[in-house]
Formats: structure tokens, sequence, C-alpha cells
């Protein structure tokens, strides 16, 4: 290693030390619980989109410590927030690594627009930014590429797709060729003059988040991403808490997993089993710590921040 | 041919698309919040040297292009195909218009030329970085201009046309590189 490289490569290291440091401290004010969570679980995420490292016979390293985290939380842990590591396989490039960090955290009785504030008051501290935007997903493909993403059909959204990207996707549905023209188009005209929160996403993009209906009495994801300087930082939800709904969308990820060709996952019934004691009203997000570091030292490849890759 | 899935894209592996033979250039994951990932890549077409950027769906597979790149000796023209020989086992390969393109301005019998031979025809003729060749025209320079550092143009015996410095005379053997078509310097010996 050359002497530029020793001395950036120790100070990502320092850099990376002082970011927890200022995680923990913003965390100790607000009377948030640092928490543990076991890395290696018996059952793992279902998510189509996602794929799990399995770690032995029947055990996945975990992809997110959401599951985990939202037991504690029907057990009533209260507030918490945890630094972890997290694992998605075949996720490498100069914005993913197969392993990474994640800070995450649950606030009781919050909603969206609560959570909101307060990652935008974590990123103030952790990057002296003092301004932020607020737009809903709508508005982002309206003022970006034209249209309303709720309402254009698909044979139209497919047209604007290809007008920009060359792609054959036969068998794609809605939601792919949305997340294609996000990906492709949008995310990197994203938060380059202040970081941006997006909101209100369609029902189907939900995930983990409760349905709700935004100001015009459409039903949309109670869910946010953070985008700064066109990079994803983090995504949050007003997380469901009914457990009928989540079996539901657990048995979907599976019919769609079985449909795409890949094998279905074993479901979380400890998970489930904790909504069935009742987890209580709260709103959540995991934010990508090395991403964050990125944003810091002005890096564009996730390799720069890691110790070893 | 074996098919590659999307990450084991690596710059430099020859792929079909199409069916046309392309070269990996740059391969970029890339992944929304939730939902689908996607392999952005840049990808040149060995066919008509275009380069873009194609998406792919994360884990589709392309089959791979039997693309080799042989180093030949170029032998002659009969007016519709442009013969060169391996050295090394003496085969010919005779490659048309659209192969030689834009390196027929730098082709000099026993001159040797990258050939990129898809199915075992070839597809691409890549001229060495420097070739010397000789000056067939140029007007004499004139007396005074030499402080100047002025230039004038000069057809080479193979027929390209480059700038060079006005001392420059016929039958001047001159180096060149072939890939910005400048003039570096008289050839040594």
């Amino acid at each position: 290693m050359s002497t530029s490289h020793t001395s950036d490569y120790h100070a990502a290291l320092q850099h990376r030390a002082q970011l927890y440091q200022r995680i923990r401290d913003f965390f100790l004010q607000r009377d948030v619980l640092e928490v543990d969570t076991p890395l290696l679980g018996v059952a793992t995420v279902t998510d189509a989109y996602i794929e799990s490292l399995p770690a032995g016979e029947g055990k996945w390293l975990q992809t997110s410590p959401e599951y985990f985290m939202k037991r504690l939380l029907a057990s009533g842990s209260g507030d918490i927030y945890q630094i972890c590591k997290a694992f998605r396989k075949e996720e490498i490039g100069s914005r993913h690594n197969e392993e990474f960090t994640l800070l995450e955290w649950y606030r009781l009785d919050f909603d969206l627009w609560d959570l909101m504030d307060e990652m935008a008051d974590l990123i103030e501290y952790l990057l002296g930014v003092h301004h932020f935007e607020h737009k809903s997903y709508t508005a982002v493909f309206e003022e970006c590429l034209g249209f309303n993403p709720f309402t254009i059909t698909l044979s139209q959204l497919i047209f604007e797709a290809k007008e920009q990207i060359d792609i054959e996707m036969p068998d794609g549905s809605r939601d792919d060729w949305l997340n294609l023209l996000m990906s492709h188009v949008i995310e990197p005209q994203l938060g380059q003059d202040a970081p941006v929160f997006i909101y209100d996403y369609p029902p189907s993009q939900a995930s983990l988040a409760k349905l709700g209906l935004d100001e015009s009495g459409l039903e949309v994801a109670s869910r946010f991403e953070l985008y700064y300087q066109g990079l994803e930082l983090a995504n949050g939800y007003h997380e469901l808490t009914d457990v009928a709904q989540q079996k539901q969308r657990f048995h979907q990820d599976n019919l769609q997993r079985v449909k795409m060709g890949l094998a279905p996952m074993p479901i979380d019934y400890a998970f489930l089993q904790a909504l069935e004691v009742g987890l209580p009203d709260c709103a959540g997000v995991a934010l990508g710590l090395d991403r964050l570091l990125m944003l810091r030292l002005g890096k564009d490849n996730i390799e720069q921040v890691l110790s070893f890759r | 041919m074996a098919n590659y899935s999307t990450n084991e894209f690596k710059s430099g592996l020859k792929v079909l698309l199409d069916g046309d033979p392309c070269s990996i250039l740059e391969n970029e994951f890339v992944k929304p919040g939730k939902g689908q990932a996607f392999n952005r890549v840049k990808m040149r077409n060995l066919k008509t040297g275009r380069v873009w950027d194609r998406t792919f769906k994360s884990g589709e597979k392309l089959e791979g292009a039997d693309v080799m790149d042989h180093t030949m000796e170029y032998l002659y023209t009969d007016g519709e195909f442009w013969h060169f020989m391996d050295p090394d086992n003496f085969e010919q390969s005779q490659a048309d218009e659209t192969a030689v393109g834009d390196c027929v301005k730098w082709l000099k019998e026993q001159e040797k030329y990258e050939v990129t031979l898809y199915n075992g025809a070839p597809i691409i003729i890549t001229p060495p970085n420097f070739i010397e060749l000789e000056v067939a025209q140029t007007d004499p320079g004139l007396k005074g201009d030499t402080a100047q550092g002025g230039t004038k143009p000069a057809t080479l015996i193979t027929g390209a046309t480059v700038m060079v410095p006005l001392f420059i005379v016929i039958g001047e053997i001159l180096r060149i590189d072939t890939r910005t078509g400048d003039y570096v310097s008289r050839a040594k010996g």
C-alpha cells in the first residue's frame, strides 16, 4: 500500500469510529436503548429480490435485524437501536457489498413524519447539513419524468422506460419498470443540493410498511427513502402490525419466488408469533452506514470506506 | 459456448447479444431501495463498433461468444477482401470492408495487425499503436517557416493523410500514432 493509500485507509477507520460514537451519543440523549440481536437465524427474509447467504444447515445470515428487533419491541423493550452487520448475497458493486453495516432504529408511537424528522436531526448531527427536502413518490416521478406513476398505463410506462433505457424485460411487472426508472433515471438526480425524503410509495412496494391514505385519499405505503447526492441512504416504514396481513405478504413473497424459479424461504414463525402477541404502534428505519461514510469522506466506491474487501 | 450470468460480466468478456458478438466494457450493479436489481452494462458491439449502455435484470444470462484475438500479418488485397496470415501456422484469413474499416489507411504489407476472429472469421482489424510509413506526397516546405514549427499535410503510401512538420520531404519514413493519426517523429535508422 502506498503512503497516501495507507493514510486514506486510516482516515476511513477513524471516521467510522467517530461516526459510531456520535450515533451512540445521539440515541443516548434521546433515551433509545442500544441492543444486539443475532446475525445467525433459523429463518430469514422472504422478499423475492433479497437473497440470504446460507450459513450451515438450516441457518441464515440475516439480511437485516428487523425481525429480531420487532420481537424485542413486542416483548416490551421500548425504543431501540442497533449498529450491526447485514448480509445480502451477490449484491456487489460500487455502492454494494455482500456484508455491510446498518444502523436500524424503532420508535414507539412515531408515524412516518416523526421518524423523517428524527432522521433529519441525526443527519444534521452527523453531516452538518441543515436543509432537507420532502417529495412524494408521485411528485418526484412527475418532476423527473413527467408522468404519474400511480395512474400511467403499463404499456405507456414501458414505452417511457424504453425511451431512456435499453433493456428487454418481457416478464417485467409494473413495479419492475417503476424500479428501473427510479434506479436509472431518478436516483442519480436526487438530493444533489440537499438530502431528500421520498415518501408515499405504491402499495405494491410496501414490504413491511403499513398502508395508509395520502392527502388526496389515494392508498399508499407508509414508507420513505432518504437520498443524498444520488445515493440511497435509508428506508423507513410506519411498521405493519397486523399479523394476518404480514402472513399474507410472506406467502405472496414465496409464491412470487416460486414463479421466478427461486426456492421458497422458511417463514419466521417466531416473528409472526411476536406480531400476534402485539407489536406496538411504531416506525422504524435502516440507514446504510458505509454509504454515509462515503458521503462524509467524498468517496465514490464503497470499498474505499471498508477495512477489507 | 458457456453461459455467463450478470455477476460474471467482467471487463473483456465476449458475449452474444441479439446474435451479435459484444465485448463487456463496464458493469455496474444497480438496485433501488426494494425490488428488482439490475446490471447496467457498457458494451461494444464488435460487428458495428457501437458502444452503448444496456441494462439487464441481475441474474440474467448471456451466451459466451467465440471471439479470439490473433496477431496476423497483412498480405495483400484483391479489391474485395484483405488477406492476412497467421505467421505461426501460415493459415490465411480474408477480412471484408466492414472488418477492415478505418484500419484500411494503415495497412502495410508484412506489418502485423491484431485480427479479431468471430467463429473463425475476421470481424475487426486493429493496427499497432505505432506504425512506420513512407511519405508518398507532400508540398515542399517553404524556407524560413521551420522556426515557426508550422505543419502541412502529407499523404502516406497507404493513403492516410497526416499533418507533418514543414521539413518533411517525399520518400521519408515517418512514425505515426494510429490511435490519433498524429505524426510522432522521423523513423530511426
